[in-house]
């Protein structure tokens, strides 16, 4: 925070730096690609630690890795169906690396990968092409009969396949502008109100006051991230799923 | 850890179901009959996704207005036109979104009666021969 200049600078959180020292710097690896590699360790750590026992009474890390499993498998059988199974892997996967990611955003000193779109828009196209996939393998050229509405006049046909097409295509920007503008915003507000407290903390004796009011917004502001965090992840892993069922069910 | 020891079942059941009740934890789980949006209740958010859903199928058809006009070399002919659709189109989302709803599929009333996923946006779900 540019405190000493007297303006707020919220953005600059968001800037890419090189990561692990020299090395980083000649690899171009970036406190970005880091957090993502922790967020895949984190992910894996907790399934391979929480599998480890084995017990038939779990413990609390294997309870958690089983609610993880079981969470997300019934999210997938529910709302794909019975195919559901097939893609539980990358729903899972999918999840839980935005999950990882949002949640260590939270965590201060660490980097919110999620808060850029060049990674969400990656993440969505990803999301774009496999459900594309999945259903021109699965339906071939009748895939394209999800773009004319039924009972059409066929007059009316050229320009609603546009609009239904337009529809379907602003899925990858809708997807990934959602993650990307939720952590953003909720990244650039505590930064704003962390600068109030530091401006108006040395303000003098007049200051004390709104800069502790400010000071408990931020604190009421990291509970509601910690929501937004897991609530993105879900939201982002309950649409793949739902896109997911368009593509098996078509109709 | 998951076996189901027949005939011990029930009475296990039983059991856990006395305990929680005891501890009164039965009252912690999430009420079915309660409005499936209660996790998107607020306006704020409601509006946010409207707002979302109707500027990305704009972006997205200005962007390929745009593409086409500096493919085609007519200024500013697609790009008018694509405006149009790219609204119609955001317009389209809004509706898939808050569309009444349809009856359910007989697969997922097979699957799951009383479940409702909470919070879900659930607007895509739903199939596109609906009429306006």
């Amino acid at each position: 925070v540019a405190a000493g200049s007297g303006s707020i600078d919220a953005l600059s959180q968001f800037k890419l730096e090189p990561a692990l020292g020299p090395l980083g710097t000649q690899l171009h690896f970036a406190q970005s690609n880091l957090m993502m590699v922790v967020a895949g360790l984190l992910t894996l750590a907790l399934l391979w630690l929480g599998a480890r026992p084995r017990a038939m009474v779990p413990g609390r890390l294997q309870s958690a890795a089983e609610m993880a499993y079981e969470t997300v498998m019934s999210m997938c059988v529910d709302t794909i169906g019975p195919e559901g199974k097939g893609f539980f892997p990358f729903v899972f996967t999918l999840f839980f690396f935005i999950l990882f990611g949002n949640l260590l955003g939270v965590w201060t000193y660490d980097f919110t990968f999620t808060s850029h779109i060049a990674v969400t828009l990656a993440l969505s196209l990803l999301v774009f092409v496999l459900v594309t996939g999945v259903a021109l393998r699965l339906h071939g050229w009748h895939f394209f009969s999800y773009f004319l509405p039924a009972g059409l006049p066929i007059a009316l046909a050229p320009l609603l396949i546009v609009i239904e097409v337009l529809s379907y295509l602003s899925r990858i920007i809708s997807l990934s502008v959602r993650l990307f503008a939720n952590m953003m915003a909720g990244h650039v507000m505590l930064e704003v109100f962390a600068a109030f407290v530091i401006m108006l903390g040395g303000a003098g004796l007049l200051g004390i006051v709104p800069a502790a009011l400010s000071f408990s917004v931020n604190v009421a502001l990291i509970g509601f991230e910690l929501l937004v965090a897991v609530l993105q992840a879900y939201v982002f892993a309950i649409l793949t799923c739902i896109y997911l069922h368009d593509a098996v069910h078509l109709h | 850890m998951n076996e189901k020891p027949g005939d011990h079942e029930t009475s296990f059941e039983e059991r856990l179901a006395m305990a929680r009740d005891k501890q009164g934890l039965e009252a912690a789980r999430p009420d079915p009959g309660k409005s499936p949006d209660a996790l998107d209740g607020s306006a704020l958010a409601i509006g946010m996704r409207v707002g979302v859903e109707m500027v990305c199928a704009l972006v997205v058809a200005v962007a390929i207005g745009w593409g086409l006009d500096r493919l085609l070399g007519t200024r500013a002919i697609f790009t008018a036109v694509f405006v149009l659709l790219g609204g119609a189109a955001g317009v389209l989302n809004v509706w898939r979104m808050f569309a009444p709803k349809r009856a359910p599929a007989p697969r997922n009333a097979a699957a799951a009666p009383d479940v409702p996923i909470r919070g879900v946006p659930t607007e895509d779900v739903r199939t596109k021969d609906r009429g306006p």
